[in-house]
This record gives structure tokens, sequence and C-alpha cells, in this order.
């Protein structure tokens, strides 16, 4: 007990950070979803009378569907854009660190500017894209503006901004694999699909699963993008789960009803954090078992 | 986590959903009101001290510096009151709003948009101020229909400070290069597109008129448009959507031909305010609908010129949405920081000449003085305030002789009940016309219409 009483010290101060800025507000955020307030008059019980308000209003179908479209899209674009740049860049043998450097820039921009620049480049007129467009003769799209073509416009903003930080995890995972597999591999005559395939993705499968978790977790949790490009439109074509939940709190003044759809949200993404920390503790135990 | 773990999150939030459906209350201490004792005047040896919100920010020196002097020539009248200035920006933030309430951080007399006052009243965050306003001089003046946006119940929560109307803000330079009389600006819907139409030939991604699509702007300026026509939001019993008229499909339809059949609304949409105002400071579009305030915040934060602007009333003439912004009361206030506030608000917002109508002041420091906004007086102290703002103007008021002329005849309409919540319906209408060129009409504003029923109805 004397030994750990530093341990302990650092636990308890750990603890309570998590106790005052996490469990806290998702305790109250829980109690919330179940009550009428507007935290200066009286506080009311009312039972699932927010969840019903929530389930019937006509946009609550939408923003799940935009949601899970968002996030199928963004796991496509963003789960693989981020590996393959990864594997090119550890195939690089010039100009490694400077590259590294261009692909990780877009993190480093406060995501209000990122979204900005890319309200310039989807603009239907002068826009930067539609320009491409006409240089090559091909037609323009009207980008945000349409509601066919939105949610991918968004999706396109995620992934450039998000897209750094995968490629690094990518690119440390992928230089903790033995390089003597990849010779052996070239001595039995294995090109470079092959040796992906049956190399590099084998071993790097438990960091390719937690980023895939990760991701799901990060993208359904979508509101900077559909909040500063499009405010939800055109007709909720983008509007998001937690956009929806910002117009209920924030706009509409009802913060009973975004708290319960918060916890509708909450248990969803429970369910793939509890998927996350089983494949960290496998990830765990299989390294543990190798030592 | 095992599936067990899960299985009991699960039937913990069940188990409290039904706890919580038992109805229990609970209540914040709050002061319901005064006594009858508390209707005497401030006894002016009684210390004081109050917070007020909106000082403009530091980056407005103008402005802050005659905020500030005001607050100083008050005090020199009232010593046993302190005031307190509260600068933010913007001076109301309905995001954070109820968190400042709830945190103790709101001011005593805190800012408020009009359209948020009846829910603020609805929500009982803000002090009933009804005992305490007979000793306002103008009081008896001001326009009933701004006074009873802070009514409730029959209870009085706030007092206006300014007033708008709606009208077409349009671009002088850009009519004269269409060919088009700058002082003769569209009367119609029907003239507005003509013009549209002629000011987006010039090219060189100049565009005729715009309007906002996000961001719940495009509800709000439907709305506008609705009144325009003569049309509704909702019925006056406030209980069911009134929108899907032949005025509602007028607007549509309208808006419909200038975004594809004319062409002279640009391509890119989903425009909030934002995006606008440089679009008109920059000389690339026409017209578009504003209050009058917009010109000095074109000039000033995107370098527009005075002289370039000119204002006309509301196209068809048939009504306008009003709005504005006012002061209520934090119901934590004590019975003296409400006379001593009312004082305040009295000497700086409901004085002609004085405070934020000391147009002289404000000439001599190069602030706007002229522009056309409807008066929050009615009677003497309208006239009074309309004559010194005359006196003073230093802005090209002929540029707005068509808004002074026509607005007063035209209908003034308050914003929709849920109004938020109804735009929100509403935006999706109005982009996706905007960016459909095969958008419905019909099958929008009817399930346009299903939607704001439900809002209505669940409305508290």
């Amino acid at each position: 007990m004397q030994r750990n009483l530093t341990a302990y010290g650092f636990l308890c101060a750990a603890l309570v950070c998590f106790a005052v800025f996490s469990w806290y507000p998702i305790v109250r955020e829980v109690i919330l979803s179940f009550q009428k307030t507007n935290f200066v008059g009286d506080t009311k019980w009312v039972g699932l009378k927010n969840f019903h308000r929530v389930i019937e209003d006509p946009s609550f179908s939408a923003a799940w569907k935009n949601t899970a479209i968002f996030t199928l899209l963004a796991l496509i674009c963003g789960y693989a854009v981020p590996f393959v740049t990864a594997l090119l860049l550890n195939e690089l043998r010039h100009a490694r660190g400077y590259l590294r450097f261009v692909v990780y820039l877009p993190v480093m921009l406060p995501p209000a500017v990122s979204v900005l620049l890319f309200k310039w480049f989807y603009n239907p007129g002068p826009g930067l894209f539609n320009e491409i467009l006409r240089f090559v003769h091909l037609p323009t799209l009207a980008w945000l503006d349409s509601g066919k073509t939105a949610l991918i416009s968004l999706v396109i903003v995620a992934t450039w901004t998000n897209m750094g930080s995968g490629t690094l995890i990518y690119l440390a995972a992928l230089q903790t694999v033995p390089a003597e597999l990849y010779e052996a591999a070239e001595l039995d005559g294995a090109g470079l699909l092959r040796r992906i395939r049956h190399i590099t993705i084998p071993q790097t499968k438990l960091i390719l699963l937690v980023m895939l978790l990760l991701q799901i977790i990060a993208t359904m949790q979508v509101f900077i993008e559909p909040f500063l490009l499009t405010g939800g439109g055109p007709d909720n074509a983008t509007v998001s789960v937690v956009y929806l939940m910002y117009q209920y709190a924030f706009n509409f003044n009802n913060f009973g009803s975004g708290g319960a759809l918060g916890l509708m949200l909450m248990l969803v993404l429970v369910i793939f954090s509890a998927v996350y920390l089983r494949l960290s503790r496998d990830d765990r135990d299989g390294r543990a078992a190798r030592v | 986590m095992k599936a067990r773990h899960l299985a009991v999150l699960v039937a913990g939030v069940t188990a409290l959903a039904n706890v919580a459906a038992c109805g229990t209350s609970s209540s914040n201490d709050n002061d319901k009101g005064s006594k009858a004792a508390n209707i005497a005047p401030l006894d002016p040896n009684t210390k004081v001290s109050i917070t007020v919100g909106c000082q403009p920010p530091k980056s407005s020196k103008v402005l802050r510096t005659e905020w500030n002097n005001d607050v100083t020539a008050f005090q020199q009248l009232h010593p046993n009151i302190t005031i307190v200035s509260k600068d933010a920006f913007p001076c109301e933030d309905p995001k954070t709003f109820t968190a400042k309430l709830a945190g103790g951080q709101m001011e005593n007399v805190y800012y408020v948009y009009l359209t948020d006052a009846k829910n603020i009243i609805a929500n009982g965050q803000a002090a009933d101020i009804t005992k305490y306003v007979s000793g306002v001089k103008n009081y008896g003046s001001l326009q009933p229909q701004l006074l009873n946006v802070f009514k409730g119940g029959g209870k009085l929560y706030g007092l206006p400070k300014t007033n708008y109307s709606m009208g077409l803000l349009y671009n002088r330079k850009l009519f004269q290069q269409a060919g088009l009389n700058p002082d003769q600006p569209p009367t119609t819907w029907a003239e507005v597109q003509a013009d549209a139409k002629k000011i987006s030939a010039l090219g060189n991604g100049i565009v005729g008129y715009a309007d906002y699509s996000a961001g719940n702007q495009g509800g709000w300026h439907f709305t506008a448009e609705m009144y325009s026509q003569g049309g509704d939001i909702v019925t006056p019993d406030g209980k069911k959507a009134a929108f899907n008229s032949p005025q509602g499909h007028a607007v549509l339809q309208n808006l419909q031909q200038m975004r594809w059949t004319d062409n002279s609304m640009g391509a890119k949409q989903l425009l909030q305010i934002a995006d606008v105002q440089p679009m008109m400071a920059s000389g690339k579009l026409g017209m578009y609908l504003s209050a009058p305030d917009n010109i000095p915040t074109i000039k000033d934060q995107f370098q527009g010129k005075f002289e370039d602007y000119g204002l006309a009333p509301m196209p068809n003439g048939q009504g306008t949405l009003i709005g504005g912004d006012g002061y209520m009361f934090n119901p934590k206030s004590s019975p003296d920081q409400i006379k001593a506030g009312i004082l305040w608000l009295e000497f700086e917002n409901l004085t002609p000449g004085k405070g934020q109508f000391d147009w002289a002041q404000k000439k001599i420091d190069k602030q706007p003085v002229g522009l056309p906004q409807p008066n929050i007086f009615t009677g003497a102290p309208a006239a009074e305030e309309l004559q010194i703002r005359k006196q003073n103007s230093n802005l090209p008021v002929d540029n707005y002789k068509a808004f002074a002329d026509g607005d007063p005849k035209v209908k003034y309409r308050l914003e929709p009940p849920q109004a938020q919540q109804i735009y929100a319906v509403l935006d999706g209408v109005v982009s996706s016309v905007l960016t459909n060129r095969n958008a419905d009409v019909n099958s929008l504003l009817s399930k346009a219409e299903t939607k704001v029923n439900g809002i209505l109805a669940n409305a508290e």
C-alpha cells in the first residue's frame, strides 16, 4: 500500500477528472432526456415524452439515414485513402519527411478554416473544383447545392481534413512489420499487391480493426461539416443526428429532446465502443502472448 | 464490454425512464415578482449596482465611447446607481442564453431580440416589470405592437430598444449599369423578377436577386415574402400552418422562375446573411431582402459605399416582417435592481435626443445618422425623434426615400410562434426550390405543412 501511494494519488486525480468532465455530464444528460427544463424555472419529469417528440420529428429518420450513409461513405473513402497513402509513403525512398508533413498538414488547420476553404472549392460558379472540371471539358457539378451530391461533398471534406492522423497511425503500424517477411516474399517472387495482401494486411489487422471502429464512432458524430457548409440542407439532405441535437438544444431551446436524441446516439456508440474495447483487449492479450 | 453489461445498461435506462414517468418535480428558487410595497420609485439613498448587457465591444471604439459616456452621465444623474456594463458580441447568442442564465452569469438587464421574447416569457426566464414602468415618461407613447412582444398573460417583461422592418436593399450602381432607374426601385415581385433578369445579364458573376436558404434563414425570408404577398405562416390562433396557400405557391414559383428560368439568382445557393452582404459590398449583387441596418454593416465590415445602396419597401407591399431588440430583466434581480434598470433604459433607449437617440453626438462621431427605421414611439416623441434624426442626417437619405415613403403604408407583421422550428422546416422548402430544378412546389408545401402542424401541436 505504502509503495503504491504515489500511483493511487495519480489514479485519484485521473478519476476526479473523469468524474467531473466525463461521467457527470453523461449521467446529467441521461437525466435531462427525461425532463423538461430551461435550467431556470421549474424542472418537470416527463417520462418518455422527449423521446416521442424526437421520434415523431420528420427530420429524425432523415438524420439517422444521412448519418448512416455519411459513416458508410466516410469509411469507404476515409478508411481506404489514409491506408493507401500510408502504403505509398512507406514505399518511398525520397522526401519522406516532407511528404508526411504535407499529408498531416490539413489536420493542423482549424476545422472551420478547412470547411470555409472547401466552401470556395465547391462554389458552383467560380469554385476551384468546377473550374478544374471546365478545364478538362467535363460537366460541372452543383456539389453542396444538390441533394444528390451534398453528402458525398461533405465526406470529401471530412476525409481531407482527417486523413493525416490516420495515415500516420497506419504508417507507424506498417513500420512494425518485420522486414524479413517482405524479403522472403520477394525471394518467392511475390509482387507488391501480393505482399500487401499476404503480409501487410494480416500483420496490421488489429490496428486496422481498431481504426475502423474509431472511425465509425467519430464519423457518426459528424457535425462541423453540415453546420458550417450546408446548414443541414438542401432539404435535409445533410442533416445529421448531432446537427439535429444541436438544433433542438440551441435553436429550439428544447434541451430535453436534444438530450433524448443524444442518449439514442450514445447507446448506438456504446455498442461500437464495446466492440472496440473487446478488440483492444484482444490486441493486448495477443501482444502479451507473444512476449 | 460483455453482452450482460450492455443488458444491464439498457435495463437501467428503462428503469430510469419508468421512475422518471412518475412525475415528481423540482424547482429553482425564483424571484416570482414583487410586493406592492416595491412600486415606489427607487430611493435616492439606496445604493444599487446593476449589470447591463450589450455594451458595444472594444472593436467598436466609437460606439463603446458613446456608451461609456452615457453611463457616466447617467451615474451623475443617479449617484446611488452603479452600472456595470457587460460587453459581448453578438449581444444575444441564443446558443448560450440558457446556460448563461442558469449559470448565474446573465446580466440584471439583458439584451434580447424581439424574436426570442415570447419564448423567454413562456420559459419563466424574465422578471415581471409591470409594476415598475408607470414612471417611464414615454411609456405610453411606445408602439403598442412592440410592447405586446414583451407581454405575456397581461404582464410586461421587457422594453423595446429598436425596431426594424424588412425591405428591399438594392445596388444603385448595378441598376444604372443595367439601364434601370435607381430612383424607381421595383414595387412588385414581377418587377423584381424583371429587374433581376436585366442585372444578371450584366454577366461577370453578377447576381440579380439573392435569397437565403440555410441556417433557418431561408424560412425567415420565406416568411417575409409570404407577408409581402398578404399570406400567413400560421392561422390566427397559431394552431395550424397556413402557408400552403396561393401566396405560398406564388412565393416559391417566383423563386423557382428567377432561379431556373431567368438564371438571375446565381448558381451558389444555401446562402446566409454572411454570404450575401459581401456579395452586395463587392458589387456582385443587385437586390436582396434586408432591414435598413444592413447598410452600415455592409459599409463597415465589407468596405461598401453608402452612396451605392438604395432601399425600397417590400415588393407587393401587403405586409412586412418586423423585428428588433430590447431589454428584459433577470428574474433573480431585486426590485431595486429592476427600478434602477428601468431608469437606465429610460435614459439610454427611451428618450429622444439622448442615449441611442443622441443623433447630434452620433453625427459628431461620424456614425451613420438618417437610416429609415420604423419609430419605436408614436405621437409627439416619435415626431421629436424623427426631427432630430433628420436635422443630423449624414447619409444619402434620398436613396432610401422609396422605403421611407412606402414602408409606413405596409402592414407590420411579427414572426410566427415557434419561429425557429418553423423556419428550420421552411429552410428545406426554399433550399429545395433553389437547388432542384424539378422541385415540386405542391408536394414541398404539403409536406412542410404536415411537419409544421406537428410542431404546433407539440408546442406547449
